[in-house]
């Protein structure tokens, strides 16, 4: 395997008695899309401060592109583009040329640099709006500007520091595709922290859970629910029309069944937890005892549960 | 933008140059910057026109040792109805260098554009320094422009020749104006670095420069009053002394080391900035100085305001090279 593109070796970062990094640990490959998950205050931000050297760490080292972020932050900065969470652009200025400035502070040309200042503002949607001032932005307008901007320099890496925050569910759903895609067809590797589980879920390969400066757990979506999960197996909840007694006469009916571990009913709704996928089966057997079937649901483990698990953990 | 970029059609600039250039741009659009250039400029001419008024009475005076430095009589001669424009400067150039520099890191800070900003390939050191030289070369324009004015409407107005040695004196006022507003441009940059708050850090900036020009000699006075022995008391030599020490603690504040400076500057038959003996005093025959005599009076003035200034610039060095930058 290569040699991840982001590394990061026992880092730590107090800030007097409190440690907001504790002994971080963490690759990122060249390519990927990788989603650091946390509440509010887990040191998502720090991190990533630390990974563009703008803060110190107490302890340990980043590497970026192969440069050490505290030595050589300006070598860093060169290949990484950095959206950080609250997005400010010099308000009396117009976004083009908010952008020319970018443009001009990462060492392009005059000529060069409009040009692919159009061509951002084209890429994120905002050609109509790229002569007016940036004050009279809405948040969804400046987060596209934002990208754009990141984009400007042509990244390796682009980091996002909550890029959903504060955006609408259709604006959050085109921002997230659009990074999706740009990270695909350009081969940029995205590193975006949240604590928002579904956006996180929508594009992310992989994903890091951190909570209080450690990160708990890291991998994909599927690797993280069957580490997490694994032992409960399937679950299966069918939910009928009928109002089921308790106890349920056909209960004892179903424990024969093999694979079958637990049932538990909750009113109209009952949940089965097998240790094989017993779903058709299960259906069938509610048709043939004459009741109504409403939904049948197979349950997945997304973030949310996940994240539940860890945090009753805590 | 439009305007200025064909100006600086070069290829990929230096980042600080692309700053410098920015800031300026910024400064020269706000209201702040404009109102503070017309004050300034009004009083220039008001000053003006008042010592032209009294410039005929001045230069025929011959018991004046300066009386022939028309020019540093423009500058200096008034009939006190207002002060002469060296004076109003002392008190406007503070305000000049509180208002160009009092938000210049906080607000960026604020608005969330400083962290984009050092997210960018670019020296930290390069921000301050490009806040600082932008504002300081917009002030040395102005006041260039202003005594190049005076010298020429003198030139118009009067037809006298004009001394070397008045040139470089006034040119030597320029100097010291510029190195004046930079003390308190490099002071409020401090404070726009140690405070979040723009207003906090334009009040207390205003709060120092009140101290320095109102309550300073208001608290020496008194404590000289309570701590040092009654003068009726004391030999000629001892009374010396003790006005020395005065003065030299009068010499902490900025606007003393500033009015100290250009008075030796502007008049040219100015000796000594602190009191003399009469020994010293015989045999002196009251005629003005030449210019390099003058600088050396006003020498440990001048290294005190460039001392101040680098020792805040640094200080603001200090505070933000290691801060850690969120919005």
């Amino acid at each position: 395997m290569k040699d991840p593109i982001i590394q990061i070796k026992d880092l730590s970062k107090c800030y007097g008695s409190f440690r907001a990094v504790d002994e971080l640990n963490l690759d990122v490959h060249k390519g990927e899309i990788f989603g650091l998950l946390g509440p509010n205050g887990a040191g998502k931000t720090t991190t990533i401060l630390m990974m563009l050297g703008l803060t110190e760490p107490s302890g340990g080292s980043v590497h970026v592109c192969g440069y050490q972020s505290t030595g050589n932050p300006v070598a860093v900065k060169r290949k990484v583009g950095y959206m950080p969470d609250s997005l400010g652009f010099y308000d009396q200025m117009t976004a083009l040329d908010n952008l020319m400035y970018i443009a001009r502070l990462n060492g392009l040309g005059e000529n060069e640099g409009m040009i692919r200042a159009l061509r951002m503002i084209e890429t994120v949607g905002l050609t109509a709006d790229k002569d007016k001032k940036t004050g009279t932005y809405s948040r969804g307008m400046k987060q596209r500007l934002g990208l754009a901007e990141v984009l400007i320099k042509e990244p390796e890496v682009i980091i996002l520091d909550e890029p959903t925050l504060g955006i609408d569910p259709s604006g959050v759903r085109d921002f997230l595709s659009l990074i999706k895609s740009l990270s695909r067809e350009q081969g940029i590797t995205v590193l975006l922290s949240s604590h928002h589980l579904h956006h996180v879920q929508q594009i992310c390969d992989r994903v890091g859970i951190f909570v209080k400066g450690k990160l708990l757990a890291q991998g994909n979506i599927d690797t993280l629910s069957k580490a997490l999960f694994g032992h409960e197996g399937y679950v299966t909840s069918v939910k009928v029309a009928q109002e089921l007694p308790q106890p349920w006469p056909k209960d004892a009916e179903l424990m024969q069944w093999k694979g079958l571990e637990r049932i538990s009913i909750h009113g109209k709704e009952v949940e089965f937890t097998c240790s094989e996928d017993l779903t058709a089966a299960l259906v069938r057997f509610f048709v043939k005892e004459g009741y109504d079937v409403l939904s049948v649901h197979q349950k997945e483990y997304g973030l949310d549960e996940i994240y539940q698990k860890y945090f009753e953990a805590q | 933008m439009k305007s200025l970029n064909f100006l600086f059609k070069s290829s990929a600039s230096s980042p600080f140059n692309v700053m410098m250039r920015k800031e300026m741009a910024d400064h020269i659009r706000s209201w702040r910057f404009i109102v503070l250039i017309i004050l300034i400029v009004l009083t220039f001419i008001a000053s003006m026109y008042v010592s032209l008024a009294n410039i005929r009475s001045a230069t025929g005076n011959v018991n004046d040792p300066d009386h022939v430095f028309l020019y540093l009589k423009l500058l200096t001669t008034t009939d006190n109805s207002i002060p002469p424009f060296h004076v109003f400067l002392s008190f406007l150039a503070p305000l000049l260098g509180i208002s160009l520099g009092f938000d210049a890191i906080n607000a960026e800070q604020n608005s969330g554009t400083l962290t984009r900003l050092m997210a960018q390939p670019i020296y930290r050191d390069n921000v301050l320094l490009a806040k600082f030289a932008s504002a300081l070369v917009l002030v040395s324009v102005l006041f260039l422009s202003l005594a190049l004015c005076m010298i020429g409407g003198g030139l118009l107005l009067t037809g006298v020749r004009m001394e070397p040695q008045e040139f470089l004196r006034i040119l030597g006022f320029v100097g010291l104006s510029i190195f004046y507003v930079a003390f308190w441009l490099s002071l409020s940059i401090v404070l726009s670095i140690r405070f979040r708050a723009a207003a906090t850090s334009a009040l207390s900036a205003i709060g120092i420069w009140l101290f320095f020009t109102v309550f300073y000699q208001v608290v020496l006075n008194l404590a000289i009053r309570s701590f040092l022995p009654d003068p009726a008391g004391l030999s000629p030599d001892q009374i010396l002394k003790y006005n020395e020490l005065i003065l030299d603690l009068l010499r902490i504040a900025p606007n003393q080391l500033y009015m100290d400076a250009t008075t030796t500057m502007l008049m040219p038959s100015v000796r000594s900035l602190g009191p003399m003996t009469m020994d010293q005093m015989a045999g002196a025959i009251p005629s003005p100085l030449p210019f390099t005599e003058s600088v050396m009076v006003v020498w440990p003035q001048v290294s005190g305001l460039i001392g101040a200034t680098v020792a805040c610039f640094a200080l603001s060095y200090f505070l933000f090279m290691r801060r850690e930058i969120r919005s």
